[in-house]
């Protein structure tokens, strides 16, 4: 019945770094605002931590060591303009390091709250439940990793790359021969970083891998502390943890190493650089091709070109962390959602009775079983419908397709005669609310999961609603009422207790079709019938399906569906279907056995 | 409006990298020493530089030749000195990544011990995303200083070489430059005064955008069911905006720090060239020491830049420790006694004597009572049915059976001895109990079953068998060996509740407790397993919570509990009889039958009677 499926994994995003950048820009279009002042700002700032060392180198040499004795208004005057200069170079650094703050951050968080929309359209949520834990690092640790590139990485790179192409005109200008030799020393250099940066990217990769898996291992000792506890396997979990944390830090640690080593090639090729330039520019001035000024001019020169080169390799091993990050957010946004909202494309219903009916409707999860098979079926307006079968023979099925949380794989289902793919979510949750078994509760009061189901309600209005149900009793012999605090996926509260919040959150929804999936099998047999009878009372208006084990709720229906491994195989009313010779009659015979 | 305790010192700060420094002396200690030989690679560099110019290059333009030897012996000596550096940054750079990872790994290690050792209450006012943020960004955030470190520390001895030879040269013009000490000190404190307070939001924001999505991935079918998407959006995107301004914030005060700790040096420099050069002019100072004192302040700009960035991560790692060490240092994991539970095979005997029992919320001094005064015992082989109204306090008792919570007052006796005084791992020895919703780990069916003890496959497959889930499980695509949870297979409830139900019977308890353990499962697969756990003759005393008439016809005797209260107790034909409340419960699906057939059969008259009426008017 269930089965990995390709559905439900999510995928790891674009292929290169740069189809990752250029897609992730486009998703966060605020990194780019104003990129072009921030970019000035940066140069300002670059060209300023030039311009300091070249004023004191000036203000020693032609200044104080001034051949014939100290100049000392040239000195004051100097110092004055590097003066300036150091406040513009802090002023602009400023001003840029705040702009890039303020862009990325918000270009981030604009990337967190769009993964985060997009996780609750994929289906992994609703059927591998327990796939949560690390998607959570994807709006986390995923996109905090981006953001220490983005502050510190981008612009350091383009900045390099202008400081580089500068230092190679001036170069030029003093022997274009040296410049030539000294690119022939340094090409190498850039197409090994390639290969260094496929690895490094590559280890990064594996780190971000490592970490998802690390949250998952922690996050089993947190939420499954009771069931370690209860077992004493606190020592097996924790070499679970151990495990997946060492695997992080070797990992980390692989990345390390590939980084160091790549940014000290930059290094030993510079020193090469250095030694071919002195060697051949001596060979050069010997032939009178260059003077020893411009020799030892260029020697200085060759720093500003090395500097940037080390930046520049520094960086791009940042960056691979960083894209390992993006693309893995990234693969979460590009995932297409399975069951997509047609939004205004589609079409919104009016409120009122509905009418469902399933025509000739199939599902099969991707590469797996067919678990619903060719189901017709009708519903009219104000029937209450029970459907029951044996474990696995497709009943939750047939609930998560009427209430669209699944899409089938042939056939159609029509709510009052439009399909439901064509209704838009908004229309359609309205219509359509379906309570699960396990009543998940939000860590708030009662009062607050209540009203998640209608956000407008007023306190009299849970109040009434928990009246209608019956609940009046049970609500005030909680210590504080609607005030109690539910805890943590509502853990305060007996599994019970959950089930009667949830089924009250989904009827002061009002939806025009309600369907229950188990959604009072942990509540008291005496609790239960108390809640069918006010549901029976207060649904008249509306359509009910409800999915039970417990066949007292069959008993009350106007009509029985009966599944039995995926196909519909009995339909009618209670006493019809006792009567008759078929699988609802041992169904029921069992549970008159159960339970009377 | 800063909170004191948000202020973070630099002393605190020091106490964290002194930490780090004792957790890992000898990778820290090499570390350094690969940074020292690049500061020394560094200054050979200007020194080879400096000697292939004045012995090869100029006096080459001045003889108009040289030497092969002359210029190979340049080329080596500069290749030389940057392998030399090249390999003090390889050193510094990998060792300082290592002692980093080491650090986070092991204070990982440390934070999960912790969880797994605090009692559940603790972890019942934790919420999950803070606990998961905890283990991860706030251990990353408390060693990030780490990677910056050794070299901050390498360079100290470029700083005081340079700092000594500028005493020596000129200590006047050393006063005036060495003044810069003190500015970089002040804007140190005022950038943690500023900071700390935004780094300390910034991270609990952090904690808190985690716990939001946690939850709201986690309660995902009830955000879809009802449409409420847009709105969970909203909730995450608030969360997600303040940390977005909390971060700009910290980014702001980050960025005004960076450049100030970057000018300071050159501001110290020229107020040295200003002041020096008004004495040369004076004639009280050679140019030649003005110059050199010059360049020695440049040369001590550059260990101040790398003591800069280790400055610039302090507070954030403060921070992060403390978040850290808030776990660490939390106290109450359960005592254990030395008691051993006793021989391996005979069901046990459970008392429960006057047993009461208070939640706590999430503020320490909100309590509601759950149980009061129970009393209850089970002879060695019984089952015992507990039977109540939902919100009863059930589940509180079947979790004090076990010991994952303590009684407020009263005791837990198996065998006579109270739980508390069962050394570590005795209880979990002798008593296992099923939860309602069972947890399902990210491992194999097979590890899933056995959790780690020696099981052999047959016997994983028995109490499948029992629990019937051999079936489901045959027919997975591994059998045995395939892997549910986060990378695996989803299950339903019904086959959760079924692995969970194996994974206690395979340890063949000594007391079984069984908590609405079949809810999720369909009445006839239940028939076959009460079948089953009856012909298995588990050699077990049974406390089971039911609703289900036949589960709780397998009980000798049963226990009706009310409010956290037993109100009655004897054999169900007995508390049939005596106790409304028990009647009230267990009977209330054939009343309700047979009110709807009454109903059913008063329509059917009422129709006829219409019939009939109508027949009769005409």
């Amino acid at each position: 019945m269930s089965v990995p499926t390709a559905a439900s994994s999510v995928g790891q995003g674009a292929d290169t770094a740069w189809a990752t950048i250029r897609r992730g820009l486009a998703l966060s279009p605020e990194i780019r605002d104003g990129l072009a002042l921030t970019l000035g700002l940066a140069l300002l700032a670059t060209a300023g931590r030039v311009v300091v060392p070249i004023a004191v180198q000036q203000t020693i040499d032609r200044g104080l060591l001034r051949p014939g004795g100290a100049d000392l208004g040239f000195v004051r005057w100097m110092c004055l303009v590097a003066g300036v200069a150091v406040l513009v170079t802090a002023g602009a650094a400023f001003l840029m390091n705040v702009r890039i703050f303020r862009a990325s951050e918000a270009g981030l968080a604009t990337l967190r709250v769009h993964a985060f929309r997009h996780v609750h359209d994929l289906s992994v949520l609703t059927q591998n439940t327990e796939r949560r834990g690390s998607l959570v690092s994807r709006v986390t640790s995923d996109v905090d990793t981006l953001s220490q590139f983005v502050q510190w990485g981008g612009l350091l790179l383009v900045v390099s790359v202008g400081q580089l192409l500068v230092a190679t005109v001036i170069m030029a200008v003093y022997s274009w021969q040296l410049t030539v030799l000294v690119w022939a020393c340094f090409l190498p250099l850039f197409l090994l970083l390639r290969h260094f940066q496929r690895l490094v990217s590559a280890a990064y990769t594996v780190v971000r891998e490592r970490v998802g898996a690390m949250l998952g291992a922690v996050s089993e000792s947190v939420v499954g502390a009771p069931a370690v506890r209860a077992y004493a396997i606190e020592e097996r979990t924790q070499s679970r943890i151990d495990d997946a944390v060492e695997q992080h830090r070797a990992a980390a640690t692989r990345a390390q190493r590939l980084v160091a080593f790549s940014f000290t090639t930059g290094e030993i090729v510079a020193g090469v650089a250095n030694a071919t330039v002195v060697v051949v520019g001596v060979m050069l001035g010997l032939a009178g091709e260059l003077t020893l000024g411009a020799l030892l001019a260029f020697l200085f020169l060759i720093t500003l070109f090395v500097g940037p080169v080390q930046v520049g390799t520094e960086v791009l091993n940042e960056a691979q962390n960083a894209v390992a990050g993006w693309r893995r957010v990234l693969g979460v946004i590009d995932t297409p959602a399975d069951v997509a909202d047609p939004g205004h494309a589609g079409r919104a219903l009016p409120r009122g009775p509905i009418d469902v009916r399933f025509d000739a409707v199939s599902y099969a999860y991707p590469n797996g079983p067919t678990v619903l098979c060719e189901v017709d079926v009708a519903i009219p307006p104000r029937s209450r419908i029970a459907v029951v079968g044996e474990t696995g023979s497709g009943k939750t099925t047939f609930a998560k397709l009427l209430t669209r949380l699944m899409d089938p794989v042939a056939g159609r289902i029509l709510l009052d005669g439009v399909d439901l793919r064509e209704i838009r979510f908004a229309s359609l949750r309205e219509r359509v609310v379906m309570v699960p078994q396990e009543g998940f509760l939000f860590d708030d009061t009662l009062a607050a999961n209540v009203r998640y189901g209608r956000p407008d309600a007023s306190d009299d209005d849970i109040r009434l609603a928990l009246t209608e149900l019956g609940l009046l009793e049970w609500l005030d012999s909680l210590p504080e009422g609607q005030a109690t605090q539910v805890g943590q996926r509502g853990e305060s509260l007996s599994a019970g207790e959950r089930q009667l919040v949830a089924l009250a959150r989904a009827y002061l929804a009002d939806p025009d079709l309600l369907v229950l999936d188990e959604a009072t099998s942990a509540v008291d047999p005496a609790t239960e019938v108390r809640l069918a009878r006010a549901l029976e009372g207060i649904t008249r208006g509306r359509t009910a399906v409800t999915i039970a084990h417990r066949l007292s709720t069959a008993e009350a229906a106007d009509q029985v569906l009966v599944f039995d491994d995926g196909r519909l195989v009995q339909r009618g009313p209670h006493a019809a279907l006792v009567a008759a010779d078929g699988t609802y009659a041992g169904l029921h015979a069992a549970w008159v056995s159960q339970s009377h | 409006m800063t909170d004191r305790s948000d202020q973070v010192t630099l002393r605190e700060g020091l106490a964290v990298l002194g930490r780090a420094v004792r957790d890992e002396p000898g990778i820290f200690a090499v570390a350094v020493t690969g940074s020292a030989v690049f500061g020394a690679a560094t200054a050979l560099t200007a020194a080879v530089i400096g000697a292939v110019t004045d012995r090869v290059i100029v006096p080459a333009f001045a003889r108009g030749h040289t030497t092969t030897a002359a210029l190979a012996g340049a080329a080596v000596a500069i290749v030389g000195v940057s392998v030399l550096k090249a390999a003090g940054i390889v050193t510094r750079r990998y060792f300082a990544g290592v002692m980093q990872y080491r650090l986070q790994a092991r204070y990982r290690r440390r934070v999960t011990r912790q969880y797994l050792r605090l009692p559940l209450s603790w972890h019942h006012r934790h919420p999950t995303g803070q606990l998961l943020s905890n283990a991860n960004a706030d251990v990353e955030a408390a060693w990030y200083p780490i990677a910056p470190f050794p070299m901050a520390v390498g360079v100290l001895v470029m700083l005081v070489v340079a700092v000594v030879a500028v005493v020596l040269t000129d200590p006047a013009l050393a006063a005036v430059g060495l003044l810069v000490f003190p500015a970089i000190l002040l804007v140190n404190l005022l950038y943690q005064r500023r900071l700390s307070p935004l780094a300390t939001r910034s991270q609990a924001l952090r904690a808190e955008l985690s716990g939001v999505a946690h939850e709201s991935f986690d309660g995902a079918l009830v955000v879809k069911s009802l449409g409420r998407e847009a709105e969970e959006t909203a909730r995450f995107a608030a969360v997600a905006r303040e940390l977005r301004d909390a971060n700009t914030a910290v980014g702001t005060v980050r960025g005004a720090f960076d450049p100030v700790l970057e000018a300071l040096p050159s501001i110290g420099v020229l107020a040295v060239l200003l002041v020096g050069s008004t004495r040369v002019s004076a004639g009280t100072l050679d140019p030649g020491a003005l110059v050199s004192v010059a360049y020695l302040l440049m040369v001590v700009a550059f260990p101040i830049r790398a003591i800069g960035w280790v400055l610039g991560e302090l507070p954030r790692a403060v921070v992060g420790w403390r978040r850290v060490d808030r776990v660490l240092s939390a106290t109450g994991a359960p005592s254990y006694g030395d008691v051993p539970a006793g021989d391996g095979q005979a069901p046990v005997h459970l008392g429960v004597s006057d047993v009461s029992f208070a939640y706590t919320g999430r503020d320490p001094g909100q309590a509601y009572d759950v149980l009061r005064g129970v009393t209850l015992e089970v002879a060695p082989g019984r089952t015992v049915a507990v039977v109540g109204p939902t919100g009863s306090g059930k589940s509180t008792l079947a979790s004090l059976l076990v010991r994952l919570v303590d009684p407020r007052t009263g005791r837990i006796l198996i065998d006579g001895t109270d739980v508390r005084d069962l050394a570590r791992g005795e209880v979990a020895g002798a008593v296992a109990l099923v939860f309602q919703h069972a947890f399902v780990f990210d491992d194999s069916i097979r590890e899933n079953v056995t959790l780690g003890a020696d099981f052999t496959d047959e016997q994983v497959w028995s109490a499948l068998r029992l629990a019937q889930a051999d079936r489901f499980v045959a027919a997975l695509p591994a059998g045995l060996d395939s892997v549910v949870g986060e990378r695996g297979a989803t299950l339903s409830g019904g086959q959760r509740q079924r692995l969970a139900l194996a994974r206690a019977v395979v340890r063949r308890p000594r007391l079984l407790v069984l908590d609405d353990a079949t809810s999720a499962v369909d009445p006839e697969v239940e028939r076959r397993i009460l079948a089953g756990l009856r012909d298995a003759a588990l050699p077990a005393t049974v406390v089971v919570v039911a609703y289900r008439r036949a589960t709780i016809a397998l009980a000798d005797e049963v226990v009706y509990v009310e409010h956290g209260r037993v109100l009655a107790r004897g054999t169900h034909e007995e508390l049939l009889a005596a106790s409304a409340g028990y009647r009230n419960l267990l009977t209330a699906y054939e009343r309700d039958a047979a009110e709807r057939a009454a109903l059913r059969a008063e329509e059917e008259r009422d129709g006829a009677d219409v019939f009939a009426d109508d027949g009769v008017a005409r």
